[in-house]
C-alpha cells in the first residue's frame, strides 16, 4: 500500500513483515526511529512471535542477536557510527560463524570529531568484515532491501548490511509502497537453519580452528560473497517479478549508454546525480551515473561492462580512506583492470556536508575539460584549511583543530574577522 | 517542482509541519519529500524543515536552496537568521506575527518583493484560542494553503488529523482553518488597496 | 539450606558418603549414567579446578533438566581446552561466544527458547573470572538488569590463566601474577582494589546468587540443581583453583579449594533477590596462612622474613567476611 511516512517507519514495517523473532537494539542517532518503531508494533501486538530486547550496548545487541540466530531463529539489528564500531569484533564473529542476521546501518560519520549527519565512513570501516552491504538509494528502496537482504542472508547463510544514508533518508517523508503480509510471506519463507544449538542433536560452534583449516574457512567465506553475485540479481528479479518494481540487483546504470564521463556512486546521492546527469545532457554533453547497491560483494564485472565504454569515471564518495583517498574507486578500479581511461576520485559530503547539484554540475563541467586531478575534495574551504594551518605554524601550542576551526566559522559568520 | 522551506525554534514543531505538508501533497496525489535540517538540537534553537512537492518523483536531496515558499514560524529570528536566503522576488512568505511588515522592519529588505506574495498571520494566537497552547505549525499549514493555493484547505485538514487525535486533532485543524480565512482575507484586502 | 547436614570424613575423600547414602542423595557425579557433558580428552592442565567445576556444574543441570541444556561459553581456559581443533569434549549444543560477550549471547538463545516456545530448554552462560569481572562485565549487568532467562557460571580462578597468568579484577590482593609481581613495595597484588562480583549480583537483585567451591561436590550441585529451575537471571560464582597459576601442587585442587572456603577467604552462599538467604558456616575457621602457604604465588609472604603485616591484612580480610555473612 502507497504511504507517505518517514523512511525510518518503512524500514520498521518492512522488517516487521518480514517475521524477525528477535530484535535486539541500542540506540544510536540516526537508526532511533527504526527500532522504536519496531517496539512499539513488539508491544503493541502488531509484531507477534518477536522478542524485543533493550540492550545496554551496540556490542551487546549484535552479541543477543547472534545468540538467537545460532538458536535458530531469525534475528535483527540496527546501528551506526560509532555503534558499529563498538560491535566490531562481533561483527566480524557473526560472518565468522554464517549466521543469517540483518543489521540495518544509519549512515553516519565516524568521530572524532564526533558528528551525527551522513556519510559512509560506518559501514566502510566494517566493508572486509566478511557481511554483504547493500546501499539503498530510496526509502522505498531501503524498505525493500531488507525483505531481500533475510532472504538472501538465510539462503547464504552470510549476515547482510543493508545502509540507509542517515537523516537524509531515515529522517525524510517520503512515499513507499508498504507491501502486505502475504507478499513477503510468498517471498521469505521461514528461517531453516544451516546449524542450531539443538538439544536433541548437539553440535559445537565457534571453537578455535588452527593453521590447518582457518584458510579452508575464511576462503569458503570469500566463495559465498562470490555466490552472491549471481543471487543478488536473481532475487531482484524475483522480487520485481512479485512486488512490481525494480530494487536492488548489483547496480544501476542512468544514462550511460553512450557516455563519455559517468559519475559512481553509493545511496541517496544518486538522486540528486541524476538530476545533475540531467542539466549536463540538456547542455549537450554525455553524462551518465552508475548507482552502485551492492558494495560487498564487489560487482567487478558488471561495473566493468558499466564503464569500459567511457572516457572517464568519476568516483563519488561519501568516506575516505585517510592517507590514500577513495575506498569506492579501489573497488572501481580494479573492475577496470587492462581498460585504459580517466578515473577520479571525489571525496564529498563528508559529515553531512551538503552534495547540491549545482556543485555536482560545476564538478561535471570541469571533469568534461578534464580539469580534475586524481584524488578531488568537493566543496572543500580551502580558506579555512589555509588558516588552521597559518595557526600551527605560528605556535606549537594551536590548540584543538575542531574547536579552532568551529570558531573561526563563528567568527567568520559573526562578521568579525578571523584569527 | 514547488519547495517550501520552513524557519522555526526547536519545540515549535517546525519538523512535524514540513511533515504534515508532504502528507497533505501525497493526499492530492503528488510526490512530496520531507526532511529536517539537524543542527545542535535543543528547545529554543533555530531549526529549519523542507518540503518539496512535484508531479514527478522527487529525486533531488539536497536542502531548499531555492524556496518557492517561506514559513517563517518565529519571528524573532528575523534578524538573526539569513531566513530569505535563495528566495526568488516572487517567492511567498508567511510570517507568524500579529505585527505588520513595517513593525518589523521588513519593508526595505521586501522593497523589490511581490508584495501580493507575502502576509503574516497571528498563527501563535489562534493557536492559543484553538489549542490553548501557542504551537503555530498546524494553524500556519492553513496560511500556506491560502497564500500559495499550493494545497487545498481540506488536504491540510487530513494531514493534521493524520498526525495527531482526538481534541488536539480538531483545535488544530481548527486553527488551520480560520488561518486558512485570515490570510485570504488579508491578501483581499492589500489587493484592494493597491 | 543445600549444603548436607552430616558429612562422612574419610581420608580427605567424600567417596564413602555416596554409597551410605540412597541413591536419589548421591551426587550426579557419582551415576554412572551421569551425561559427562565435559568428557574425557579435553586439554585442560593436571588439577584444574575449572575443568571439574564446569563437569560438575553441566551435569548437574543437565539431570536437572532432562537433558536440555545450551551452553554459552566465553573466551578462555575452558573454551580453549574443550574445544581444540578439530574436537570437542561437550556432549551438549555449546557455542563459544567471543570474550566478553557470554551473557549477552546467552540472552540471545534464551530469547530464541522463548520465540519458539521451548522454554524448558535451559540456558547457561559460563566463562572465567576475566571473561566475567572485567571484559565481560558491561553484558553481565545488562543480563542481571533485565532479569534475562541465564543462568551464568563464572568459573573463578583468579587471574586470567589461559593467556598466562595475568591479573583481573578478581585477583585477591598479594597474589602474584605476571602483571603484578612479587617485586616493589608492594609485592603481588595491590590492596584495595578488586571487585565482588557476587555482592554487585546481589545489588542487582536477581532471584538468586550463590557462591561455590568444587572443594564441595553436592553443596555444587544441589545449587546449581536450585538455580537451573529458577526463571530469571540467575548467577553461581565458583571457586576453582589453577594448579598452574596459583603454584599449588595438582594433587592439591580439592584441599586448596576446601582451604579457601574454611578460612573465611571464600565464602560460601546463596542470596535471593539482593538478600543472603543461607551459607556454609565454618566450625573452626582455619588461619590465612595454612590456604596461603599452599600456593607459589603467595611465597614471597612466606620465608625466612614472612611478611606478617599483609598476611595480617588478610586474615583481616578472611574475618571481616566471617562477620558480614555470620559465616
Amino acid at each position: 500500500m502507497l504511504r507517505q511516512v518517514e523512511g525510518s517507519q518503512a524500514v520498521a514495517e518492512a522488517v516487521a513483515l518480514c517475521r524477525p523473532q528477535v530484535i535486539c537494539a541500542y540506540p544510536i542517532t540516526p537508526q532511533t526511529h527504526i527500532v522504536e518503531g519496531l517496539g512499539e508494533m513488539v508491544k503493541d501486538g502488531r509484531l507477534a512471535g518477536c522478542e524485543f530486547i533493550n540492550v545496554e550496548s551496540e556490542f551487546a545487541a549484535l552479541s543477543v542477536a547472534i545468540g538467537s540466530s545460532a538458536a535458530g531463529v531469525r534475528s535483527y539489528t540496527a546501528t551506526a557510527s560509532q555503534g558499529i564500531l563498538y560491535m566490531a569484533e562481533a561483527v566480524y564473529n557473526a560472518s565468522g560463524l554464517g549466521l543469517p542476521i540483518v543489521m540495518t546501518i544509519g549512515n553516519r560519520a565516524i568521530g572524532a570529531p564526533i558528528n551525527i549527519w551522513n556519510d559512509h565512513s560506518d559501514s566502510m570501516a566494517l566493508r572486509d568484515a566478511g557481511w554483504i552491504q547493500l546501499y539503498a538509494e530510496t526509502n522505498q528502496e531501503a524498505a525493500d532491501l531488507h525483505i531481500q537482504a533475510f532472504r538472501l542472508a538465510e539462503e547464504l547463510s552470510c549476515p547482510v548490511m543493508v545502509c540507509v544514508d542517515g537523516f537524509i533518508l531515515t529522517h525524510a517523508y517520503e512515499r513507499v509502497d508498504i507491501p502486505s503480509q502475504d507478499e513477503v510471506d510468498a517471498y521469505l519463507p521461514p528461517f531453516e537453519p544451516v546449524q542450531v544449538l539443538d538439544v536433541s542433536d548437539p553440535v559445537s560452534m565457534g571453537a578455535m580452528v588452527g593453521p590447518e583449516a582457518f584458510f579452508e574457512v575464511r576462503y569458503l567465506q570469500h566463495h559465498k560473497q562470490e555466490r552472491a553475485l549471481d543471487r543478488i540479481p536473481e532475487l531482484a528479479a524475483e522480487f520485481a517479478a512479485r512486488f512490481g518494481r525494480e530494487s536492488g540487483g548489483l547496480l544501476r546504470t542512468y544514462r550511460c549508454e553512450d557516455a563519455e564521463t559517468i559519475v559512481v556512486a553509493l545511496g541517496s546521492v544518486n538522486g540528486t546525480i541524476k538530476e545533475a546527469v540531467d542539466e549536463m545532457r540538456a547542455r549537450g554533453q554525455r553524462v551518465g551515473s552508475v548507482a552502485l547497491v551492492s558494495f560487498r560483494p564487489f560487482p567487478l564485472a558488471a561495473m566493468r561492462a558499466a564503464l569500459g565504454g567511457a572516457r572517464r569515471v568519476v568516483v563519488l564518495e561519501k568516506c575516505l580512506a585517510v592517507g590514500i583517498g577513495g575506498i569506492v574507486s579501489d573497488g572501481v578500479r580494479k573492475s577496470l583492470s587492462g581498460i585504459a581511461l580517466a578515473g577520479h576520485t571525489v571525496i564529498a559530503g563528508l559529515g553531512g556536508r551538503a552534495i547540491t547539484k549545482a556543485s555536482l554540475v560545476s564538478l561535471l563541467e570541469r571533469a568534461a575539460r578534464d580539469e580534475l586531478q586524481l584524488l578531488n575534495f568537493l566543496d572543500l574551504r580551502q580558506d579555512v584549511i589555509e588558516r588552521e594551518l597559518g595557526r600551527e605554524r605560528a605556535s606549537r601550542r594551536s590548540g584543538p583543530t575542531a574547536e579552532n576551526i568551529l570558531r573561526d566559522l563563528g567568527a567568520t559568520a559573526a562578521g568579525a574577522s578571523p584569527s | 517542482m514547488f519547495q517550501v522551506r520552513i524557519h522555526g525554534r526547536g519545540g515549535q514543531g517546525v519538523v512535524t509541519a514540513a511533515e504534515m505538508l508532504s502528507v497533505a501533497a501525497f493526499d492530492e496525489g503528488r510526490y512530496a519529500q520531507a526532511f529536517p535540517s539537524f543542527g545542535s538540537e535543543r528547545m529554543g534553537a533555530p531549526v529549519v524543515a523542507f518540503c518539496r512537492m512535484d508531479t514527478r518523483e522527487i529525486r533531488l536531496r539536497e536542502p531548499v536552496m531555492r524556496p518557492d515558499a517561506l514559513i517563517i514560524q518565529d519571528a524573532t529570528l528575523l534578524h538573526q537568521v539569513d531566513l530569505f536566503a535563495g528566495l526568488p522576488s516572487d517567492g511567498y512568505i508567511l510570517i507568524n506575527s500579529t505585527r505588520s511588515l513595517g513593525e518589523l522592519g521588513l519593508e526595505d529588505l521586501l522593497a523589490r518583493h511581490s508584495m501580493e506574495r507575502v502576509c503574516t498571520v497571528a498563527a501563535s494566537e489562534l493557536a492559543m484560542r484553538h489549542l490553548g497552547r501557542p504551537l503555530p505549525n498546524a494553524a500556519l499549514l492553513g496560511g500556506f494553503a491560502a497564500i500559495t493555493g499550493q494545497l487545498s484547505i481540506g488536504s491540510v485538514a487530513g494531514a493534521i488529523h493524520a498526525k495527531f487525535s482526538g481534541k488536539v486533532s480538531e483545535a488544530n485543524v481548527a486553527a488551520a482553518r480560520a488561518a486558512f480565512e485570515s490570510v485570504l482575507e488579508s491578501l483581499a484586502r492589500s489587493k484592494a488597496h493597491a | 539450606m543445600s549444603v548436607q547436614e552430616v558429612k562422612f570424613y574419610q581420608t580427605g575423600t567424600f567417596t564413602v558418603g555416596n554409597r551410605l547414602l540412597a541413591e536419589n542423595e548421591r551426587a550426579v557425579q557419582a551415576n554412572m549414567r551421569r551425561t559427562n557433558s565435559l568428557n574425557s580428552g579435553h586439554r585442560a592442565c593436571q588439577g584444574c579446578g575449572e575443568a571439574l567445576g564446569a563437569r560438575y556444574a553441566i551435569d548437574a543441570a543437565m539431570h536437572a533438566t532432562g537433558d536440555r541444556v545450551v551452553a554459552v561459553n566465553a573466551t578462555g581456559c575452558l573454551e580453549v581446552f574443550s574445544t581444540p581443533y578439530p574436537e570437542t569434549s561437550w556432549q551438549i549444543p555449546w557455542i563459544h561466544s567471543l570474550f566478553g560477550n557470554a551473557a549477552a549471547v546467552a540472552s540471545g538463545v534464551a530469547a530464541a527458547m522463548r520465540a519458539k516456545g521451548r522454554k524448558d530448554v535451559r540456558v547457561i552462560a559460563q566463562g572465567g573470572d576475566g571473561g566475567t569481572t572485567d571484559i565481560g562485565f558491561g553484558c553481565l549487568s545488562g543480563m542481571f538488569e533485565r532479569n534475562d532467562d541465564v543462568l551464568y557460571i563464572c568459573y573463578d580462578n583468579e587471574a586470567y590463566m589461559n593467556t598466562g597468568v595475568q591479573r583481573s579484577s578478581a585477583t585477591p590482593p598479594a597474589a602474584r601474577t605476571a602483571t603484578t609481581m612479587a617485586v616493589g613495595d608492594e609485592p603481588g597484588n595491590r590492596f584495595g582494589t578488586g571487585k565482588n562480583v557476587p555482592l554487585i549480583a546481589m545489588a542487582h537483585r536477581i532471584p538468586y546468587v550463590a557462591t561455590a567451591s568444587v572443594a564441595n561436590l553436592r553443596d555444587l550441585e544441589d545449587k546449581v540443581r536450585r538455580a537451573i529451575a529458577i526463571e530469571g537471571a540467575r548467577y553461581i560464582h565458583i571457586h576453582v583453583p589453577c594448579p598452574l597459576g596459583w603454584g599449588s601442587a595438582p594433587s592439591d585442587t580439592i584441599k586448596v579449594a576446601r582451604m579457601a572456603v574454611e578460612s573465611g577467604l571464600f565464602p560460601v552462599f546463596e542470596a535471593e533477590d539482593g538478600v543472603v538467604t543461607s551459607r556454609y558456616k565454618l566450625r573452626r575457621p582455619v588461619p590465612v596462612e595454612e590456604y596461603l602457604k599452599l600456593q607459589r604465588r603467595f611465597a614471597h609472604l612466606f620465608g625466612k622474613n614472612p611478611d606478617t603485616a599483609t598476611l595480617a591484612r588478610i586474615q583481616a580480610m578472611a574475618d571481616q567476611n566471617i562477620g558480614f555473612f555470620e559465616l
